[in-house]
């Protein structure tokens, strides 16, 4: 079993302030995994890590390659997609726009153009609504845009920052179905931040608990789900 | 009635300047979201260039390109040495910057060339337009090419990928970045492309305000009213922003009793004011929707 | 970082100084009042003249800093106001006799209230817009005071000349260091006055607005009301300044109000770090000095060597005189320490 994503000792500063001290984990390939945590955990702050958006030392590799040194935008290119907080949807362009951008580092045009029909076959709200400016579309269907988007790069790890931010539960159900259609059928490795521990816990197979930048917890998405004590200390239910 | 008709052609003729000039301040828009003072000079200096290159006997079309090439790399490379570094900086550092290079570039040009008006040819001749008296050729030609441009600007904008690529880099970098662009590189191209549409206007302009390094200060305030009230994300808007800023000022200094020319531009300024605050975004400008 | 906050992050353009920042620590604010009391005792009359234009553009820089730095809105037409208050300090004195120091309270006043109805169409723009709107009023100023109509009171062209007045009660000192002192008190009077205006709860809503104003309405502010209130209180301070500068340089143009001394402000507001009111006289400094320095190295490319440092000063201090004086701190602090 391939390691897709390797962290290693990750220590993140915002200022003088350190977000994350000393993070150390792994992702195998074709997994789905979830990352815990209450707010200011560090979970974000860990994702921003990988894509080089946060000030950060420690080893990344993934699927082998260093990370360091690498701008966001070649790290991207790679093969990570990154789903950020707010889903950094581009408001002022059209729904077909975004998938357009998703895919803007590829030169393969009939492979985009199929990959565009594949997502409206995926999220067939985005079809309806394609010619619209993305920013009158809902919470919900940002998010699909969102996801669609990170899909059009063709990644192989896709990270997400809290998806069920602000959207319905049955909203936020379908998402995780979708979610996990994708992780099994185009076997893209997924790494999930959420602060929806029980939901997160169902979708995922392995799950890490952080807490105050450090991580405290790591197992079975169901072993921890199972266990009542990791429940009640670490995410509150 | 004639006379109104004659004021309207006259503006759009005279607002033909303006849309060339608001066309560059809406590139250099879309491309780094802030507008930048220095790009009259730019364009200015520019012009200058074409006509050394004539004075030392080169023919006006090969002026004309290679001077477009020069300010193409010129706006580039301006941007890598000297606005790069202030691109963390907040923002009204980074328009202290800008009226520093206008500084700069308004001083070099008038100790290189001095501040005599110095004539400048035309390609398209100034003779009476199809027989008009309001229109010369010159002014057609004008017309023509900034509607040429026009249409290159939207086609680059709307349907190719780099057009794309560099509207989401100015709109929202981070995401940008997270889909693989190079916002930094696109923030480069965005200011040599700037630097060539305002080149193109510069030399439009010269044949009839004349040559000399103060030439632009007047249509670059303009050309920028007219981008803004054309909605300063259309270069459509910016075009006929321009013509109508045009006719406003003509309009202004015909049928306003007391206005001379010194208060042509605060009065036209006030008109387009006026408009914005009914129309906040521009006549077309899409104005951008944002849930709170 | 939630989709609301997306938004705000979006529309920030002015950046927020912490209120701790916002002026010197008394100490350091004791040394500075006192160089400048002692100051004219040892320097020679066109120094303590500059010094006074110092002040005086200080003043100008600080109302300018109250706008954006306080409420975030931009203006690059701070010379209009400076205008009215110069011509109406001028007029005043010539014209009706008043006492120079009484005319000052008068232009302040013509000022806050045009200021503040300035205000209310400008209520509707922000940013580019509003930059546009001021740089409207700072071209059509000079044109203004040109027209045929107030010739009878503006001078026309020419302006109208001023009568310096000499140090009362028979002060054994000159015109020029009467003035100087005279302006000291002022600009220290609303220096402080600008403080406190920053530190209550005006001030707050003028931050809470600058920083995010959706958020500030929603949270009761009557985000109408401070703006226009910003602008007539910015407005006003400029035109005792512009009055002041009446009085100190004995006359009064159309071409002495033209939008390069708008950008000039400006300027002076960035250099000096915006939004950190002892900045202003820094930044003012700078404008005055600068220039001549400028010409002093090279007469046929002053403005180019004017450009270039300007640029360097943005460059090595991106955040103003507020950036040094941070620095300043922390190296004393940790010599302190040692």
């Amino acid at each position: 079993m391939t390691m897709m994503l390797n962290v290693k000792d990750l220590r993140a500063y915002y200022g003088q302030v350190q977000a994350l001290h000393g993070l150390t984990f792994s992702l195998n390939e074709g997994s789905l995994t979830t990352l815990l945590g209450a707010n200011g955990a560090g979970k974000t702050t860990t994702l921003r890590a990988i894509c080089n958006m946060v000030r950060s030392t420690g080893a990344i590799e993934f699927e082998g390659a260093p990370l360091s040194g690498r701008s966001t935008e070649n790290i991207v290119r790679l093969g990570i997609a990154h789903v950020p907080q707010g889903r950094g949807t581009f408001t002022a362009m059209t729904v077909e726009e975004n998938l357009q951008l998703g895919a803007i580092s590829r030169r393969d045009k009939a492979g985009i153009v199929s990959d565009i029909e594949r997502m409206y076959d995926h999220f067939p709200v985005l079809k309806e609504r394609h010619t619209q400016q993305a920013g009158t579309l809902s919470g919900g269907e940002q998010q699909m845009l969102a996801v669609a988007r990170a899909l059009m790069l063709r990644p192989r790890l896709m990270l997400l920052d809290e998806p069920s931010f602000g959207l319905a539960p049955l909203v936020v159900r379908d998402l995780f179905k979708i979610l996990g259609k994708i992780n099994r059928d185009d076997r893209v490795t997924i790494l999930v931040v959420e602060q929806n521990a029980q939901l997160a816990l169902e979708l995922a197979d392995q799950a890490y608990v952080i807490e105050t930048g450090r991580i405290v917890m790591s197992g079975g998405a169901k072993d921890i789900a199972n266990n009542e004590d990791v429940r009640k200390s670490y995410l509150g239910y | 009635m004639e006379l109104f008709t004659n004021q309207i052609l006259a503006g759009i003729s005279t607002g033909a300047i303006y849309a060339c000039m608001a066309l560059a301040v809406v590139m250099i828009y879309q491309a780094i979201d802030h507008l930048n003072f220095a790009q009259g000079e730019m364009a200015m200096f520019s012009t200058f260039i074409s006509w050394q290159l004539m004075q030392w006997g080169m023919p006006y079309w090969v002026a004309f390109v290679l001077t477009l090439a020069f300010s193409f790399a010129g706006g580039i490379v301006i941007e890598r040495a000297l606005f790069k570094p202030l691109a963390k900086a907040p923002i009204l550092t980074q328009v202290a910057g800008f009226i520093a290079l206008f500084s700069i570039i308004n001083s070099c040009a008038g100790l290189i060339w001095d501040f005599t008006i110095k004539q400048y040819p035309t390609p398209f001749g100034s003779s009476p337009f199809l027989g008009s008296q309001l229109i010369s050729t010159h002014q057609a030609g004008m017309i023509g090419v900034t509607v040429l441009m026009l249409f290159g600007l939207f086609f680059f904008f709307q349907y190719t990928r780099m057009g794309l690529a560099m509207r989401a880099a100015a709109s929202l970098p981070e995401s940008a970045r997270l889909v693989g662009i190079n916002t930094s590189w696109m923030i480069a191209l965005g200011w040599g492309m700037a630097a060539a549409i305002g080149a193109v206007a510069g030399m439009l302009i010269a044949p009839v305000v004349f040559l000399e390094p103060n030439m632009m200060g007047g249509v670059l305030i303009y050309g920028f009213a007219a981008a803004v009230l054309g909605g300063l994300t259309s270069p459509l808007g910016a075009v006929i922003g321009g013509f109508l800023v045009g006719i406003f000022e003509n309009l202004a200094g015909t049928y306003i009793p007391g206005v001379g020319n010194e208060l042509k531009l605060p009065i036209a300024l006030a008109l387009i004011i006026t408009v914005l605050v009914v129309k906040p975004a521009g006549l077309f400008g899409r104005p951008i929707v944002k849930r709170v | 970082m939630s989709a609301a906050e997306e938004v705000v992050a979006e529309g920030q353009a002015v950046e927020a100084v912490p209120k701790r920042a916002m002026t010197l620590g008394a100490g350091t604010s004791l040394l500075v009042l006192a160089a400048l009391v002692l100051l004219p005792l040892v320097a020679k009359n066109f120094i303590i003249f500059q010094m006074t234009m110092v002040l005086i553009y200080g003043l100008a820089v600080l109302a300018l800093n109250i706008l954006t730095g306080g409420s975030g809105q931009f203006s690059l037409g701070q010379s209009a106001f400076y205008a009215i208050g110069a011509y109406a300090s001028a007029i005043l004195m010539e014209d009706f006799g008043v006492n120079y120091a009484l005319t000052l309270p008068i232009a302040g006043l013509i000022c806050f209230a045009v200021g503040y109805l300035f205000g209310q169409p400008a209520l509707r723009l922000s940013g580019v817009y509003l930059a546009l709107a001021t740089f409207a009023l700072a071209t059509a100023m000079p044109q203004l005071l040109k027209l045929g109509y107030f010739e009878k009171w503006t001078g026309g062209v020419q302006g109208l000349v001023v009568t310096k007045p000499d140090a009362p009660f028979g002060l054994p000192m000159s015109q020029d260091m009467w003035l100087y002192y005279f302006t000291l008190a002022v600009t220290l009077a609303i220096y402080i006055f600008s403080v406190n205006l920053l530190r209550s709860r005006s001030g707050r809503a003028f931050m809470a607005i600058r920083d995010n104003e959706i958020a500030a309405s929603s949270m009761g502010v009557n985000v109408a009301l401070y703006k226009t209130l910003a602008f007539g209180v910015s407005a006003g301070i400029t035109g005792i300044a512009g009055g002041l500068s009446a009085i100190a340089v004995q006359f009064v143009a159309p071409d002495s109000y033209t939008i390069a001394l708008a950008i000039s402000l400006f300027l002076g507001m960035v250099v000096g770090g915006v939004g950190w009111l002892p900045g202003s006289f820094v930044g003012a400094a700078f404008i005055i000095f600068v220039p001549n320095i400028a010409e002093g190295i090279s007469k046929g490319l002053s403005g180019a060597v004017f450009g270039v440092l300007l640029f360097l000063v943005i460059y090595l201090v991106p955040h103003g005189a507020r950036q040094v004086a941070i620095v300043s701190q922390q190296l004393l602090g940790k010599l302190r320490k040692n």
